[in-house]
């Protein structure tokens, strides 16, 4: 093995600092090696070791009754009774698609489903969270079409419903799109494994695909800036197999059915050196691994290129030595390698052997959990200011408002992401009971009444505009979405997307908007049980808005009690649960119409959005509703047409308010509103159930006909039903159509 | 009624059918591993289900063909047993010689999940012999390559022997091409061999056997299987 001269171009390629040089001597008490080095920097790079968000991370509830695994885990896991628990989580995939969409979002795909079953759980559901520019730009067209197409190619392949999430659009997402995938499982407790090593003596295995030399030092460049000369990274992006990815779950789960795994732990950032000192140090235990047992790709890779390797569809489990051949014949049954690379030591050291030689001997601490942790300076930005002095009296009322409407209604933001979901599976596994399109997804629990109902949310331009109250209203729409369909809201997974934390103004958008987070979860009972930190989220210096996307997990106990969005019955009535609202800073109709992103955005009052939630949930108990959708993006009138397509019937709605404006009406995005439908011999009950939680009603209208009709004072927006169907269902579609 | 459901490797819709034949139809089933010679005892009902064998990076059911199952699967037909194979099923069935034509990419170029409905054409087939001809039923697709294409002298010989089972239409039961989700060869869905009890189709029936999915349709297709079964 060739020796490699070490000076200070090896470890500032890898991306490691000089001052966290001089702290790896210093704590190893010598110079490291040429591997230790690149296990350094891998280990302490931004994405593996959080040292910038993790004083932030350490401030949000992280606790409650529901949850049976918080952070630091491979997912989090939450109780939903019958000795059931469902583990769920999300992660970002953001650079590798930025430069090769398809593959960076199915291996996006592929490694949170990894995180899921290596706990123990069947994956039954995936969601994701996009953000792309706008899609008059053709670059963007191709990023959009290849990573929704990536995520269908994987997802589908392994058989898992994709069954819902969000796509936003906006120019500040365009050289850097978002992709976060969220994977959702179902388990028995007692299945529930960790990824711990524990048990010295026992033999760690190599599980899955042979290794080669894709994506090494791919954690490391997603903890950069985007440049022109990303392109040139794309050789760190790995490339997926999802029928391996497929044979890998089935193989897992029954190596777990079969009893014999103590732990296991999924190969992601920073390949096998993240998995073995992680699954160490969780059990202050030490790892011995003799990588040239590990089964290559290609000859000739390096002990240096085998620990970082990226290689996907790979798992490590910590196995009795007795039980290694009851491993091996199932991994053989399903075509797989099986392989013991090392073994569960007593003295805490990640040791890395090539045959005989040691190239690396660490405490497997210094690596998980000694990364020199940032205390991130932060400055409030001074586009704050001017961006929030913006009032509604600066703006003057569009004479067409029958036109606006419309515009809003085909923005890509609000019209219906069918092109998206249609591509992915949603139905397979027989589960989806309310399917994507909805506020939230349903899926059923066979052998029990029970549904799970699952959302992704965050309006990145409300955070732009006000993190701390952008931030809390990612988690109060999210619940809001799940209390929508009758189902209780129960914990929460994230996934942070910011700029470069070392600029200080970003550092403020950052914690301002876990302060936000950390408040709604806390007063909505939705505690953190984990997730994921993108930073550096930036193309040429220029960043992307502060996007904090939230996945919520909730939990109906009667699938038959469950309400949807679209109308249901000719003759019932449409009423407003919450106040008609005034805030129209930050909305999708000043950015649409207007072309202005500005004002401060809505403000969510924590104890009227609980009140609300309790009486969606308490109506479904009762079924009083027969229809509800939350008011969001487009403000009322987007909510009612959605409403009105979804159920393919018309509506006759009413608004007088003297001395407010129509447009305000209309499009403001104030919180902790939703739009129900009920029979008119519901409505005295409905009303008394929402003066118990401190909400008021409005009666707006009724349900019925072909038209949409919705007079707000002396405006009329007029329009046959299908007109509309067409305008917000062909929206996308018509963007995406060859020129 | 005693059925089997074909496990390959990349199979993923083999749960679904299995709840369906065991919980909805109440069905004696079991799961036959791919690597098999043979079954390990008398089925009057296949069923080979939807998913991705053998990772389809081929070619859809190009692999699958080749199983050690299979040659037990040609036998079992060749003895007059029922073969449903739905979606990946189909194509398999296509790639094994025991249903004529193909299934080539969908025309549009992307993976297509959506309700689609369907004509039954043949109401007397052992698949659909409890619906009547002429019936519309909501059914859901989830496929890449389920765009139907046979040759000329192909396509005559199953119209003439009432082999095409369903096809794509809208909801008024018009045979349009904007109804056809996949550009399939005269919007057909559904097939089945010229001895009858050989059938492949794309819409995925299983995904819609109860009322909580949103369609109940495609139960008649196993209710078919039931009542041809008991008449025998």
């Amino acid at each position: 093995m060739k020796t490699i001269n070490i000076d200070s171009k090896v470890w500032r390629e890898m991306g490691l600092s000089d001052a966290d040089y001089q702290r790896i001597c210093q704590l190893l008490g010598r110079q490291p090696s040429y591997e230790e080095i690149g296990i350094f920097s891998v280990m302490w790079s931004e994405h593996c070791s959080y040292k910038h968000s993790k004083p932030e991370l350490r401030k949000l509830p992280t606790s409650g009754q529901q949850v049976i695994q918080g952070p630091g885990e491979n997912a989090g896991i939450v109780d939903i009774g019958d000795n059931q628990a469902i583990v769920f989580k999300m992660e970002s995939h953001n650079h590798p698609s930025a430069i090769e969409p398809y593959q960076g979002a199915a291996t996006g795909v592929g490694g949170i489903v990894r995180d899921v079953f290596t706990m123990g759980a069947r994956p039954i559901a995936l969601l994701n969270s996009l953000r792309f520019g706008q899609l008059d730009d053709a670059h963007v067209r191709y990023l959009f079409s290849g990573v929704v197409a990536g995520i269908a190619g994987y997802g589908n392949c392994l058989g898992i419903p994709t069954v819902a999430g969000e796509v936003f659009f906006d120019n500040s997402y365009r050289g850097n799109p978002l992709v976060n995938a969220m994977c959702v499982g179902l388990v028995n407790h007692q299945d529930i494994r960790l990824g711990a090593a524990s048990g010295v003596g026992n033999a760690v295995m190599l599980i899955g695909a042979k290794t080669g030399r894709d994506g090494i030092h791919g954690a490391t460049f997603a903890s950069e800036e985007l440049s022109d000369e990303s392109e040139s990274k794309r050789p760190s992006v790995q490339v997926g197999d999802p029928f391996m990815e497929k044979l890998l779950i089935e193989a897992c789960l029954e190596l777990i059915a079969a009893g014999v795994v103590v732990g296991m732990q999924d190969l992601g950032a920073a390949g096998l050196t993240s998995s073995s000192s992680e699954m160490a140090s969780r059990e202050n235990n030490g790892i011995d691994l003799d990588v040239s047992k590990v089964p290559l790709r290609e000859s000739g890779m390096t002990p240096y290129e085998i620990m970082l390797s990226e290689s996907q569809e790979r798992m490590l489990v910590i196995v009795e030595p007795d039980r290694i051949e009851e491993v091996k014949a199932i991994l053989t049954k399903w075509g797989l390698d099986a392989t013991v690379v090392g073994r569960v030591t007593d003295d805490g050291h990640l040791r890395v052997r090539y045959q005989d030689q040691v190239v690396a001997d660490i405490p497997a601490t210094l690596l998980a959990d000694e990364a020199p942790v940032v205390e991130a300076e932060f400055k409030r930005p001074a586009y704050l200011d001017s961006k929030q002095k913006w009032q509604v009296e600066d703006l003057a009322q569009p004479g067409d408002l029958v036109q606006a409407f419309i515009d809003v209604l085909k923005s890509p933001n609000v019209a219906s992401k069918e092109w998206v979901y249609r591509q992915y599976d949603h139905m397979v596994r027989t589960n989806t009971v309310v399917l994507p399109g909805s506020d939230a997804a349903v899926i059923r629990i066979k052998g029990t009444t029970k549904g799970v109902a699952l959302t992704a949310d965050c309006n990145p331009r409300h955070v732009y505009l006000d993190p701390y109250e952008g931030g809390k209203a990612a988690v109060a729409e999210a619940a809001r979405n799940v209390a929508c369909t009758g189902a209780s809201p129960l914990a929460i997974t994230n996934c942070l997307n910011f700029g470069n934390p070392e600029k200080p103004e970003i550092f403020y958008t950052f914690k301002e908007a876990l302060r936000g987070m950390g408040e709604a979860c806390s007063a909505l009972n939705t505690p953190v049980t984990g997730g994921n930190v993108s930073f550096y989220n930036e193309t040429n210096g220029q960043a992307v808005y502060p996007t904090p996307s939230i996945g919520m997990v909730g939990l109906i106990d009667n699938t038959d009690n469950m309400i949807t969005s679209g109308l249901k019955n000719t003759g019932d009535l449409i009423l407003l649960i919450g106040e008609y609202g005034h805030e129209l800073g930050g909305s999708e109709y000043l950015a649409t119409v207007h072309n202005l992103v500005a004002g401060r955005p809505p403000a969510v009052d924590l104890n009227t959005e609980k009140g609300l939630q309790q009486f969606l949930v308490t109506a479904a108990e009762q079924k009083m509703l027969n229809s509800a959708h939350d008011i969001s993006e487009g403000g009322l009138a987007c909510c009612l047409a959605e409403k009105a397509i979804a159920g393919k019937l018309g509506v006759d709605v009413n608004i007088k308010l003297s001395g407010k404006r129509s447009d305000v009406i209309l499009f403001n995005e104030s919180h902790s509103r939703v739009l129900v439908s009920c029979s008119p011999d519901r409505l005295e009950q409905v009303k008394s159930l929402a003066a118990q939680y401190g909400m008021p009603v409005y009666s707006l209208g009724t349900v019925g006909g072909d038209r949409f009709s919705l007079a707000v004072n002396d405006t009329t927006i007029e329009v046959p039903l299908v007109d509309l169907s067409r305008y917000w269902k062909e929206a996308i579609a018509c963007c995406m159509k060859p020129s | 009624m005693k059925a089997g459901i074909i496990v390959f490797p990349g199979s993923n819709c083999d749960s679904d059918a299995m709840h369906v034949c065991q919980q909805v139809m109440g069905w004696d089933t079991d799961y036959i591993w791919h690597a098999e010679n043979q079954f390990a005892r008398k089925y009057d009902l296949i069923l080979i289900p939807g998913g991705f064998s053998y990772g389809d990076y081929l070619r859809s059911g190009a692999i699958a063909r080749f199983a050690n199952i299979m040659s037990a699967v040609a036998d079992h037909a060749k003895g007059g047993g029922y073969v449903l194979g739905i979606c990946n099923g189909f194509q398999i069935l296509t790639e094994a010689n025991l249903l004529p034509g193909a299934l080539l990419r969908n025309n549009h170029l992307q993976f297509r999940c959506e309700q689609v409905w369907l004509k039954v054409e043949n109401a007397d087939s052992p698949f659909t012999c409890a619906a009547q001809e002429g019936q519309l039923i909501q059914v859901p697709i989830a496929h890449m390559d389920g765009n139907y294409f046979a040759d000329k002298e192909t396509l005559e010989q199953l119209q003439e022997n009432n082999q095409i089972l369903l096809r794509y239409v809208d909801e008024t039961g018009l045979l349009t091409a904007a109804a056809n989700p996949n550009g399939a060869i005269h919007n057909i869905a559904g097939i089945c061999n010229e001895a009858g009890n050989v059938c492949g189709m794309m819409p995925h029936p299983e995904r819609a056997a109860e009322h909580i999915l949103g369609s109940a349709d495609g139960r008649i297709i196993f209710e078919s299987i039931l009542q041809h079964w008991g008449e025998r």
